[in-house]
Order: C-alpha cells, then sequence, then structure tokens
C-alpha cells in the first residue's frame, strides 16, 4: 500500500532521488508531518480549492453522506464509508483516494525513470511512508528489485518494527534514515503512543550491522527539544559507530493542513516553528559530542 | 562596488529612456542631400553612416571608463526611419503607457511631424516589405500565423569573434584594399558589385575609426579643464586609448574593452539590427589581455573588475529602439538582447576553456544585477563542477542570469548545419537562445510560427474561427476523420502550406535588404564578407541560416493528446462535441473541460503518450522547414523559442482541446502548457530531452524553483539535473527562482519593486516593466515546488 511516489525528492538521502511513500505506520506523533501516511487502508482525500461544485459527488454517493453547506461541498465523515465511488466522479480531481496496491514493477519503473539522475547525484531510491518496515514483504520486493536494477536504496523508517524484518531489510538498504522521536520512553509513548525501546535496539542492532545510518530528529518545539532530551540524544548517537551525521527536520505546519484534506479525522496538534537561535544551541550542543549535525526540512 | 560604479549604475538606472531625434534628422539630412543619387547603394548605405558618425554628438559621462553612446547621452534612444518610421500616435503611445515607457519631448515630435514623417513616408523598409508581400501571406501575417521580424528592424544577430581583438580597423582596410585590387573586371561580371561592396566596407572602417577620434578629442577637451588630478589622468589615459582603438588591434586589457565598445556602437548605429550586437565570449576573447596585464603586474583583479562593471554599465545606457505601430497593450521590452558568454570549449582543441575571467565575469553579473547585457554560461561536460556550482549561485540570487546553455550538443548542432569543428567550437548562442558561429555567421530569426493557430485551422478544415476567413487549404472536415493519422494529415498539410507562405515571403524579404539596405560595417566583422565582397546580407558570411521559431509545443501537445485520447482512442467524445466545446470557449462545457485537464496525458510528465506527439509535432515541424535552401546560399533550421509572442499567439487562438480557454498564453520554448506539469523538474527535463535538439539551432526551457529549492546545499543538487539534461542533449534551460507571493506584491505594489528581475523568455526584464497579462503568465508557470 502506497500513497505517493514523488520526484526529485531532495532531502531524503544523498543526490536527487525518488520517494516512495508507503501507507501504515505503528506510531502516531503527534504533530506527524504526513497524517495521510497513518492509517493503514486507503482513504478519502477531498481538495477544496479544486472543487468546482457541480455535484456529481453528492448523486454518486451511496451513503448520502455528501452535501452541500453553506455553499460548499461537505462531506459527513460519520456516514462516508469511504468507498471512494465518488472519486470516479470528481472530474476536478479534488476528491482522491490516498493509497493504493500497485505492483512492484510498476513501481520500480516509475523510480527507474530517472535513473539518469541519479547516476548524475549519486541518488537512488528512498523508501519512506508511513513506516516501510510495517510491510515487509513489499518493502523487500521493492528493494531487491531496485538493487537488481542498480539503484541505491535508502530506507526512511522509525524502526519500529521486530527485529527480524530489520534483519530481512538491513541487507537490501544501502542507507538506513532512522528516526528518532524522543529518548525519554515515557515522553516517547506520549507524544507517538509506542515506546522507544524497540526503536533504540533495532538501531543499536543496525550500527552493529555496518550499515550506513543518518539519524533524524523532527524538531518540534515544546515536544522534543528540551536541552536534556537534545544531550540525550547526543549521547545515544555517540555511542554507536555507524552514524554518518544527525538530521534535525525542522517542524512546519504542512501537517495540520495536510490533515485538513482527509475526510476522516486525523488528530494533528500546531506547534511553534523553531527558532533558528534554539536550532542552533542544538546543533551546538549535538556538536559537542563530536557529531555533524545538519538542519534539514521534511519530506512531504 | 566602488563609488564610481555605484554612481554610474545608479545614473543608468534612474533614467527614464527617451527619443531622441538625432539620428533620424541626420540619416534625413543625408539622404535629401544629392550624395544618395550620386553613388551606388552600398557606398550610399557606407556614407550615410560615416555621416551620423561624425556629427553626431558625442557624450563622455562623469567619472566612466568605457566611452561612446549611440545617442546624446546614456539612455536616449534614438530611430531609424530608413527601416520603419514611427507616427505621432507611436509617440504618444510610448510616452504615456504605464510600462517600458519612453519619454517624448515636443520638439522631436515637432521634428518628427514637420520632417521625417513627410520625407519617410512610402519609403521606409518596412512599406516596401508589406507592398512586396501577397494577399494570402498577409492573410497569415493578419491571422496571428506568423510573424515578421524584418518589419520592424534589421537582420542581425550577430555575435562578433577575436578578430576585432587581434585586428585593427587598419588592416581591415589593408585587407579590403588586397580583395579590390584582385577583382577581375575582365571576366567577373560581378566585379563592380565586389568593388562598391568593397569601397562601402572601407568607408565604414573610416566612419568608426572617426567617431573613435571624435571621442578622443572630446576626452582632451574635458581633461584640459578637470581639475580633480586623479580624474585628468584617468581621461588622458582614456584619450590614448581612443586613439590607439579601433584603429589598431588593442594591447591592454582596457582597449580591448574600448575596442569592442566602439564596435559595438558601429553595429547598432548603422542600422537596428535584431538582438542588439554581443560581444560573445568575452573571457575566451579577453583572457590573453587579463593573463598578460596581471603577469606583468599591471592591472589588478580589482582593476579589471571595475573596468568591466563600467562595460555593463555602458550596455544598460542602450535601451531597445521601441517598436512602431505599437498599442497600449503590447508589452515593450527596454533589453535589446545582447547576451554575454562564459565558458565553453577551446575552438582548436575542444578542450575546457573556462578561466579566472569566467569567474570574474560572473561575479559582475551577480554584483551588477542589471537586466542587460544579460549573460550566459556555455555548459561543457569538459567544464569544471566548480565553474557551474559559481553559476548556479548566481542563478540562486534570483534573477534570471545567467542562463545555461549546453556546448556539447550546440557543437552537434553546428555540425548538422554543415559547419567546420573550429568554426562549431568558436560559436554558442546569442540573443535568446539561438546558435551561431561567432564572427562568421549571419543567423537570421526571420519570425514566429504559431503551431496552436495551425492546430486550429486542422480542425476547422483551414478556415479562421475568429474571423471566418478561409486562409488556409481545405483539409477536410474533422468531423468526418475516422483515426488519428487523418487529423494529423491535416494538421501537416496546413503547417507545410504556411510554411511555404512565409518562406516565400522571406526569399523576398531577404533580397529586399540585399538590394536596398546593405551593411557595409557589419560586413566588415563577418568572415568572409571582405573575401567575398559580398554584404552581410547577400550571402557574404561563412554561413548563412534563417530560422522560422516554432512556438507552443507544449499546448498542441496537449491538445492533440486529447483530441487523440478521447475522440479516437478511447471514443468517449465525439469530434462534434469536441468542437463545439472549444467553439464556446467551453461554456456549459465545464465538465469536459476538467476531464480534458484532468485525465489527458499531458506534456512535461514524462509521459511517452503525450511525449511521442511532441516528438511527431517537432518532426513535422522538422519536415516543412529544416534544410530548404534560403537566398543567400544558406538553410532554413528550426528552432523552439518564443520571447514573449506566446501571449500574442494565444490571444489569437480560441479554447483548445486541452481546456484552455480562449486567448490565453500559449506554453514557451518547449516549456509545459501552463500547470500540465504535476511530477517536478525532472519528467519535465525528461520530456524536453525527447525530441532531438541537435538538429534545431536552439530550445527553451524556463523553469521556475521558489528560493528554498535553492538554500544552502540543495544547490548541489540542481548542477546535477543540468548536467542531466545536458548529457541527454537539451539545448538551454533557464531558471527564475522567486516565489509567487513576491510577484504577487510587485504586481500591487509596482514602484517598491522596481528592483525585481524576473527571467522571461531568453532575457531578463523589469517584473512591474511587463504587461499584465505576461506578469500573469510568470506567475502562473508551474512553481517547481519541492519539499
Amino acid at each position: 500500500m502506497i500513497f505517493d511516489i514523488k520526484k526529485y525528492a531532495i532531502h531524503d538521502g544523498p543526490g536527487i532521488r525518488t520517494t516512495v511513500f508507503f501507507k501504515g505506520c505503528p506510531l502516531h506523533c503527534k504533530w506527524c508531518h504526513n497524517p495521510e501516511s497513518i492509517r493503514t487502508s486507503p482513504e478519502l482525500g477531498f481538495r477544496q480549492s479544486r472543487c468546482i461544485g457541480c455535484g456529481q459527488c453528492i448523486e454518486v454517493c451511496p451513503d448520502d453522506a455528501i452535501s452541500v453547506v453553506d455553499g460548499v461541498i461537505t462531506t459527513d465523515s460519520a456516514k462516508c464509508t469511504q468507498c471512494c465511488k465518488c472519486v470516479d466522479a470528481c472530474i476536478p480531481a479534488a476528491r482522491e483516494i490516498i493509497g493504493s496496491e500497485r505492483g512492484i514493477n510498476e513501481i520500480v519503473d516509475e523510480i527507474e525513470k530517472d535513473i539518469m539522475f541519479y547516476d548524475s547525484s549519486g541518488g537512488g531510491v528512498t523508501i519512506s511512508g508511513g513506516e516501510p518496515l510495517a510491510q515487509p514483504d513489499v518493502l523487500c520486493a521493492l528493494l531487491t528489485e531496485c538493487r537488481d536494477r542498480g539503484i541505491h536504496t535508502t530506507v526512511d523508517t522509525t524502526c519500529y518494527a521486530k527485529l527480524d524484518v530489520v534483519k530481512r531489510v538491513r541487507p537490501l538498504g544501502d542507507l538506513f534514515l532512522c528516526d528518532v522521536k524522543h529518548l525519554d520512553d515515557k515522553i516517547h509513548r506520549k507524544i507517538t503512543g509506542v515506546s522507544n525501546e524497540l526503536i533504540l535496539s533495532n538501531i543499536r542492532w543496525l550500527d552493529d550491522s555496518g550499515a550506513d545510518i543518518i539519524i533524524r530528529m523532527p524538531f518540534v518545539p515544546g515536544y522534543n527539544d528540551s536541552e536534556s532530551n537534545i544531550k540525550a540524544l547526543g549521547e545515544f548517537v555517540s555511542s554507536l559507530s555507524s552514524v554518518l551525521f544527525i538530521e534535525l527536520l525542522l517542524y512546519n505546519s504542512g501537517g495540520r493542513e495536510k490533515a485538513k484534506r482527509l475526510v476522516k479525522f486525523v488528530d494533528i496538534v500546531r506547534a511553534k516553528h523553531a527558532e533558528d537561535e534554539s536550532v542552533e544551541a542544538a546543533t551546538r550542543i549535538l556538536e559537542s559530542y563530536g557529531l555533524e549535525v545538519k538542519a534539514g526540512s521534511y519530506n512531504e | 562596488m566602488n563609488e564610481r560604479v555605484s554612481k554610474l549604475r545608479q545614473q543608468s538606472l534612474d533614467i527614464l529612456p527617451y527619443i531622441s531625434s538625432e539620428r533620424a534628422e541626420l540619416i534625413t539630412d543625408f539622404y535629401q542631400s544629392n550624395v544618395p543619387m550620386q553613388v551606388s547603394t552600398p557606398v550610399c548605405r557606407a556614407l550615410s553612416f560615416k555621416y551620423i558618425m561624425e556629427n553626431k554628438s558625442i557624450c563622455i559621462n562623469e567619472g566612466e571608463l568605457i566611452v561612446g553612446e549611440r545617442g546624446p547621452a546614456p539612455k536616449a534612444t534614438p530611430t531609424y526611419p530608413e527601416l520603419c518610421c514611427h507616427d505621432l500616435e507611436d509617440f504618444r503611445i510610448m510616452s504615456t503607457r504605464d510600462r517600458t515607457r519612453y519619454d517624448v519631448c515636443d520638439q522631436v515630435k515637432q521634428v518628427y511631424e514637420e520632417r521625417i514623417i513627410p520625407f519617410w513616408s512610402g519609403k521606409t523598409m518596412r512599406e516596401k516589405l508589406f507592398r512586396a508581400m501577397t494577399d494570402k501571406w498577409h492573410q497569415a501575417h493578419d491571422a496571428g500565423i506568423f510573424t515578421e521580424f524584418m518589419e520592424q528592424r534589421s537582420p542581425g544577430h550577430a555575435i562578433m569573434d577575436d578578430k576585432i581583438y587581434k585586428y585593427g580597423m587598419l588592416r581591415f582596410k589593408e585587407r579590403i584594399a588586397e580583395t579590390r585590387a584582385k577583382l577581375d573586371f575582365l571576366n567577373d561580371h560581378d566585379a563592380y558589385n565586389k568593388d562598391q561592396q568593397l569601397q562601402a566596407m572601407d568607408i565604414a572602417c573610416d566612419a568608426i575609426m572617426t567617431f573613435a577620434r571624435r571621442c578622443e578629442d572630446k576626452v582632451r577637451q574635458l581633461a584640459k579643464v578637470e581639475t580633480d588630478p586623479v580624474r585628468k589622468a584617468e581621461l588622458l589615459n582614456i584619450a590614448e586609448v581612443c586613439k590607439h582603438v579601433p584603429a589598431n588591434a588593442p594591447r591592454t586589457f582596457h582597449e580591448a574593452l574600448q575596442t569592442y565598445w566602439f564596435i559595438h556602437l558601429g553595429v547598432i548605429s548603422e542600422l537596428n539590427t535584431w538582438d542588439s550586437f554581443n560581444p560573445g565570449r568575452l573571457d575566451y576573447n579577453l583572457y590573453p589581455f587579463y593573463k598578460k596585464q596581471i603577469d606583468a603586474g599591471e592591472l589588478t583583479k580589482d582593476s579589471a573588475t571595475e573596468l568591466l562593471q563600467c562595460f555593463w554599465i555602458k550596455f544598460h545606457n542602450h535601451p531597445a529602439p521601441p517598436k512602431v505601430g505599437i498599442t497600449e497593450e503590447a508589452s515593450g521590452t527596454y533589453t535589446d538582447f545582447a547576451l554575454i558568454n562564459v565558458g565553453g570549449v577551446h575552438p582548436d582543441t575542444g578542450a575546457d576553456a573556462v578561466n579566472e575571467l569566467s569567474y570574474l565575469v560572473l561575479d559582475v553579473v551577480q554584483e551588477m544585477r542589471l537586466i542587460q547585457p544579460s549573460a550566459c554560461i556555455q555548459l561543457s561536460a569538459k567544464n569544471p563542477d566548480s565553474f557551474l556550482k559559481r553559476a548556479c549561485q548566481v542563478v540562486r540570487a534570483g534573477f534570471g542570469q545567467p542562463s545555461l546553455f549546453n556546448t556539447d550538443v550546440i557543437i552537434k548542432e553546428m555540425l548538422y548545419n554543415d559547419k567546420n569543428m573550429v568554426d562549431a567550437r568558436t560559436g554558442g548562442p546569442s540573443g535568446c537562445v539561438t546558435i551561431s558561429s561567432f564572427g562568421k555567421e549571419s543567423c537570421i530569426l526571420t519570425g514566429y510560427y504559431n503551431w496552436a493557430k495551425v492546430f486550429e485551422l486542422a480542425c476547422n478544415n483551414g478556415m479562421d474561427p475568429v474571423t471566418g476567413e478561409q486562409i488556409g487549404p481545405e483539409t477536410g472536415d474533422p468531423r468526418q476523420f475516422t483515426s488519428y493519422d487523418q487529423f494529423m494529415d491535416a494538421y501537416k498539410t496546413q503547417l507545410r502550406y504556411f510554411a511555404d507562405l512565409k518562406i516565400e515571403g522571406n526569399n523576398s524579404i531577404e533580397r529586399l535588404f540585399a538590394n536596398e539596405m546593405p551593411s557595409p560595417f557589419m560586413s566588415v566583422l563577418m568572415d568572409d564578407c571582405i573575401d567575398r565582397a559580398l554584404d552581410y546580407h547577400n550571402g557574404g558570411p561563412r554561413y548563412n541560416t534563417s530560422y522560422i521559431q516554432g512556438v507552443g509545443i507544449g499546448t498542441v501537445t496537449d491538445a492533440v493528446a486529447a483530441i487523440k485520447c478521447h475522440v479516437f482512442d478511447k471514443k468517449t467524445v465525439t469530434m462534434d462535441e469536441m468542437l463545439a466545446a472549444t467553439e464556446s470557449n467551453f461554456v456549459g462545457h465545464e465538465q469536459l473541460r476538467q476531464t480534458l485537464i484532468n485525465r489527458t496525458a499531458r506534456y512535461g510528465n514524462d509521459e511517452d503518450y503525450a511525449d511521442c506527439i511532441t516528438v511527431e509535432l517537432f518532426n513535422a515541424y522538422l519536415d516543412v522547414i529544416d534544410g530548404r535552401p534560403n537566398t543567400k546560399g544558406g538553410k532554413y533550421r528550426v528552432n523552439l523559442l518564443p520571447t514573449t509572442v506566446h501571449i500574442y499567439f494565444g490571444q489569437v487562438c480560441g479554447a483548445l482541446p486541452n481546456g484552455r480557454l480562449a486567448g490565453l498564453p500559449l506554453s514557451d520554448g518547449i516549456s509545459p502548457h501552463q500547470g500540465s506539469d504535476l511530477k517536478g523538474p525532472t519528467a519535465v527535463i525528461k520530456s524536453a530531452a525527447r525530441i532531438d535538439h541537435s538538429r534545431t539551432g536552439g530550445t527553451l526551457l524556463n523553469m521556475k524553483f521558489s528560493p528554498q529549492v535553492l538554500e544552502g546545499d540543495n544547490l548541489n543538487k540542481l548542477m546535477p539535473l543540468i548536467r542531466t539534461y545536458f548529457k541527454m542533449d537539451g539545448h538551454h534551460i533557464q531558471f527564475n527562482v522567486i516565489d509567487v507571493k513576491t510577484l504577487r506584491q510587485a504586481q500591487e505594489k509596482p514602484e517598491e519593486n522596481r528592483n525585481l528581475i524576473v527571467r522571461v523568455a531568453g532575457y531578463s526584464d523589469c517584473f512591474i516593466d511587463l504587461g499584465k497579462d505576461l506578469q500573469d503568465e510568470i506567475i502562473n508557470r508551474t512553481e517547481q515546488k519541492v519539499f
């Protein structure tokens, strides 16, 4: 189940890349930047800006979930069964199905289209999500096919998966972008819904295996930007041996905007944007552990 | 920049361009004298040029190091009534419209009313040209199927090579004399014509030397009364420079720049040549002077920079002469398309030609931030990434310069166009994107060709739906067509018919300029005019190429794809429904329009369905134009660039099956139709690379990035994007690095955004000077937003 293939992805690893987004994530980070990636099943999306008010969707909806409220086409999420019949009827493409099953070869053919750009830039494919490790069979098949076609592979993961999945994927990935949200397990549970134990132990396993790793932490003011957390991150990463660098992904409010496009509600908080000074302070702390730090943007 | 440069630059920016009647008066004086009746046409043209250079006022600006102005002062813009004559309505419009305004004082209007207009009425090249064209040509021209370049300006598009830095005018005079001495009046029935042509060239050499001497005199006068000893010394040095060049070959970096500038002024005073005139590969041509003087300690990097900056300001002092027959809406431009090229390869060896001066020129481009001269890099696989990176940094500064050209494919294009390897490597692009072999070629852009209008005629059995006139051949009612191929046959028949019409017209216009408006000074500069004793307009140059510029490949691909997909492949829409929808401008057909927009493959997304149509359209265009002979011993070639004509061409077209509404702009260059490309820059590049660029004389690909995409290390990902396009034989790419918000703000508050420069199409312009429709067009071009 994937929900997007993005070309000229320039924030997901080295060079020019194509990023394939898997749908479904075991975490629910409060600020999630890709809220459409959380659920494992296809779901209905609606972009108000594209709607021309033709009403075709109202006619085809078998559940009477769509109506005009205050002159605007509105979908009642309680009534909507996500059958997505309205999507086919929506010619302006305001309604979309987010998430679909696609054949491995079809996906890799699309990825391969940009192979000249990967070659010239040292790029390749990045599998992101959602959580790619949550669909290990698809992931392994995809990575194997990319490898066979000579494409550099990167896995962007929360590392929240069983160890044997990590072990299966490890030899197929050239680079791992491992997300760390918080080092304090209690807080981690609070802000992502799951424990960080598995995450940290998987990262250690990957590190022991000698995999190339980039540690990425979303930098979300008020949630994980405390000095103690940054120090804990520094301590953790400096204890690893095959991390190339740390990347701080600066929070922006795009996730909340995207959540509004989902017919089924997903709760995404609005956090503050990081101040330059606090990013610099965090960078200095991490550097004091002898780590290389980059500040970057999210993949979206 | 230092205080001198900053002052000169500000002065150049602050003065509003204005019309000077000086040249018009001088040329009228000359043509009213008995001289034109006494001499041959080439000699007459040479003497008129000399008369201007002997009598025009000499302007030396305070503090400047490179001297000479075309008009009496910076931004004073002359007119060329022998080519086309402005009327009082032109003056009224140009002096009162909001954008690209030119001041016209009452005295100029009076001179025009009393002397210039009465004398030139009926005699201008523009009028002669229009009289020479057939009714069918006029019909097609008026319908907006093609435009004609030579109704406004004279054939030009010429670029200088290194010869003026090796030889002075005195040496050119010797060569002219040698050729004259060898003329065989006994056996060569053209000997008289050749002799007249050579005499004319000789007079033209004198004319430019006279002008330099007059500049020298004026500088010495100023030096005499100058109280500041530093400036006095400078003036005396400038006087020495003007004394030496262009009569003799330059000896220093300063003299080399001044040499070019004198030559430039000569070309743009003799005639109003298209695309001004171009120094070409400044870094390559000037490096020997730079290196020699740096090594000798006679020049520093700073002093060289200052000289280059002064040189830049001279270009900026010279806005494009405004057109005639202008309207309130038509957006003009101050930029005259002079282009400075850096990078490329060595002509003899093909080795990397990037040098220290290449980087210095890029520094100057970034610091000067002027709309003209424009700058480009010629990038070969042999040029280092550090050079590309520096260029990308300047691109990131966000004013559309430099544009990026692929030297390796340009060499292929040149070889395809019958040039030898050295001449192929000597050349590059000029003006917008069109290539020529520098110093050796007359490559003439003759007019734009509206593919969308041809498509519209194919949909209407040759009838123009706007006027109801039958202007094309009857290719059948498309409602009766049963296959896609039948439709394309109709399109190709229309395409050939109007290509023939355009070429027929061009053949007459070429003769008109060869016979009546020779260009002896330009002929001195271009190999092999002296050896052949033939004019620049008459096959004198070593290479003579004519172009008809195709416009609308993106829009027409999408329109054809819509017909192929919905009418012939899926059969979900009948041709009748499709044509009814476009005829009504989609009123009452919004559902269909949305289907066409959202459920049709479109160019720019790296999809075979659409891109194969692009290739078919391109090959169809090649078929009707490429390789056909012109009247100068050269051939027709195609190129795909729009400048701003995609706006006008859109205005004359009704709604199209790609969902585009009537009157809206067409796609520009080989860029996708506005808003059609949804898969990002790599997909656009791959679609654009599908056509065979090596069989063109240039293509133009515009991309717009918001500044964030190029922040920090991201620049390292722009470079491989460019390299990959070029590896796939892409000809040219340019970037607008600006966000939509900025543009909208500028639209609302023009006065606060006078400095906002955007890349339009092959050139950069002040955003606020563009017409509203063009502004909107730039805003709407798909922003390649990447996160």
